[in-house]
């Protein structure tokens, strides 16, 4: 296998693809929103507890590809007990990573767990699908009801 | 019995006979040459293409022959009385008597240049339709078409009052004739139907589903896309009233196809869109139609793209139907065999009859997490709905991976998928 399909498939992305962290639909949600990626039919749900502007509890349902799925599963476990302003700079920093790579402004390292991530850059076909569940938290936590819709088309 | 085997069972008229001869007769090494961009190495690995049904790949007649077009004939057609513009012309109605020759339609006048299967299809849905659609009359379509044969006729349907009714499938992806048999009522004016699914390579009885639409009075559209690269296409022996395909996926260039109506329906529509060559005369009071074909073809078409689709189909005819058909049923069956082995791999679209086309999953491992292994493997699959979103929905899946074949692949070809299917596994183990 190639490396860059190595850096792409890491295990700990393999394992969250396979065994996502929070997968289930979250009782007493103040904020949810669905994401789409209208061209490969991925989908997911996202449910976040807020609580004085922290987030208490995050969970998410959906279906989806490895990346999609690994990248939900590990953006809920990163923001479990964060306050919205701390989450929405975690989007722009996951975001740059993503979209710009290890000669962006975010070094992997300073991602942490996330970094596990940052081998999608390569395939900019699959961008979209890592960036997905952080779209769709974005939506949640900008807007002030329940059930917004975003695509990454 | 294989799939593609039980194929003779159910041959007929305008089906392919399952021979297992294999390549015998076939020069497939002589054919792949003709392709230059075979000669691409992705990831520094010998491409596998295995992505026909999305588009072809292009073989020099036809990259030579649109760019000879322009290096020799260009002008515009119907208009000039120069040398060139003869010239053109003589060349772009030269593919036309091509195309005719190709469906076996009666004339040429029955031949409509238009950008491809949708454009054909929105053509007939926009003006056959349109003048023949009433409130609560119906149109039928089939539960295994792509979008481009489902939202015109919705489109449509909405406008006029009408009803877009559809003919269900079983889980092997074959047409439940019986159900649209009875589907067909009084009210059914027209039945849009696919002779051969893009996702699941069913080949449908394109001539049963005739006889019993004009039967009951309803004209028959046969969405051919996939159908013209595979199969021996002739109108005149399927009875079809309209017929649809596109260029890019018969190895002619994109941007060009054909729409064949019969010549007592393309005379009695309406016109498409309005402009230059499909007029007789014109004064700001009223206008007089072209004859047909002209009447569809509004402003300059794509000239060197029917030249192209002229130089693909004299490609195709120099393959001779019976090798090209013994040798791609022989790669699919191959490829079918070989994939059923795969630990994991389940087969989506296991119809008696088909063509051209496998779709799988691979259990626990999401298709386009395959398509991307694949792809660093030099392998291209296509890997997604396909534009069924509702085939989808019937067979429970969000996404498949489809791989497509051409008269260029090989079982070579089907072994390195095979073998990038070890590495997806590898990965996922």
């Amino acid at each position: 296998m190639s490396s860059d399909l190595r850096g792409l498939y890491q295990d700990v992305v393999v394992d969250h693809g396979r065994h996502p962290r929070n997968f289930r639909e979250l009782e007493g949600a103040t904020r949810t929103a669905e994401g789409v990626n209208l061209l490969c039919g991925d989908q997911l749900t996202l449910y976040v507890k807020l609580g004085d502007g922290q987030i208490e509890d995050i969970a998410f349902q959906g279906v989806g590809c490895a990346i999609s799925q690994a990248s939900a599963s590990l953006m809920t476990t990163a923001l479990k007990g964060k306050n919205q302003e701390e989450a929405l700079a975690l989007f722009g920093r996951v975001h740059a990573m993503l979209t710009e790579g290890p000669n962006g402004e975010v070094p992997p390292e300073e991602l942490g767990k996330l970094a596990v991530l940052s081998g999608v850059w390569e395939f900019p076909m699959r961008v979209k699908c890592a960036t997905l569940a952080w779209h769709t938290l974005r939506s949640a936590l900008e807007s002030e009801s329940t059930g917004d819709r975003v695509s990454t088309e | 019995m294989t799939a593609v085997q039980a194929s003779a069972l159910v041959s007929g008229p305008g089906y392919v006979e399952a021979t297992r001869n294999g390549s015998a007769g076939f020069d497939v090494e002589g054919v792949r040459r003709q392709f230059p961009i075979l000669a691409e190495a992705p990831y520094a690995k010998p491409l596998v293409y295995l992505d026909s049904a999305a588009t072809s790949q292009k073989p020099h007649a036809v990259i030579d022959a649109i760019s000879g077009f322009y290096a020799k004939d260009n002008a515009n057609v119907h208009r000039g009385v120069h040398y060139l513009s003869e010239r053109a012309t003589e060349a772009y109605e030269g593919a036309r008597a091509k195309a005719q020759g190709f469906l076996n339609a009666a004339h040429t006048q029955e031949i409509v240049f238009t950008r491809g299967t949708t454009e054909s299809i929105n053509l007939v849905a926009q003006t056959y339709a349109k003048t023949h659609l009433g409130v609560d009359d119906e149109v039928l379509i089939t539960a295994m078409e792509h979008h481009s044969n489902i939202v015109p006729w919705q489109m449509i349907c909405t406008e006029r009052g009408a009803r877009l009714r559809v003919a269900p499938i079983d889980d092997a992806g074959e047409l439940l004739l019986d159900e649209l048999d009875a589907l067909v009522g009084p009210r059914t004016k027209l039945v849009a139907v696919t002779h051969v699914s893009n996702v699941l390579g069913t080949i449908n009885p394109i001539r049963r589903i005739v006889d019993i639409a004009h039967a009951r009075g309803a004209r028959v559209l046969v969405d051919g896309a996939q159908a013209a690269p595979h199969l021996n296409v002739d109108v005149a022996a399927l009875g079809c009233d309209f017929y649809a395909l596109s260029g890019h996926k018969m190895y002619g260039p994109t941007g060009i196809g054909v729409l064949y109506g019969r010549r007592e329906l393309l005379e009695e529509m309406p016109p498409y869109q309005g402009g230059g060559d499909m007029i007789a005369s014109v004064s700001f009071e009223s206008t007089v139609y072209n004859k047909v074909p002209y009447k569809f073809e509004a402003g300059t078409p794509d000239l060197a793209g029917a030249v192209g689709l002229g130089a693909a189909i004299d490609f195709l005819d120099g393959l001779r139907h019976e090798a090209l058909a013994a040798h791609e049923h022989d790669v699919l069956a191959y490829g079918i065999e070989a994939l059923s082995e795969v630990p994991g791999l389940q087969l989506i679209g296991t119809a008696r009859a088909k063509a051209g086309v496998i779709s799988f999953l691979v259990d626990g491992v999401h298709p386009h997490d395959i398509g991307t292994i694949l792809d660093r493997e030099g392998i291209a699959v296509r890997t997604g709905h396909h534009c069924a979103q509702p085939l989808m929905s019937r067979l429970g899946v969000a996404a498949t991976v489809r791989a497509s074949l051409g008269c260029y692949n090989t079982r070579q070809d089907i072994d390195a998928l095979v073998a990038g299917l070890n590495a997806v596994r590898e990965t996922f183990r």
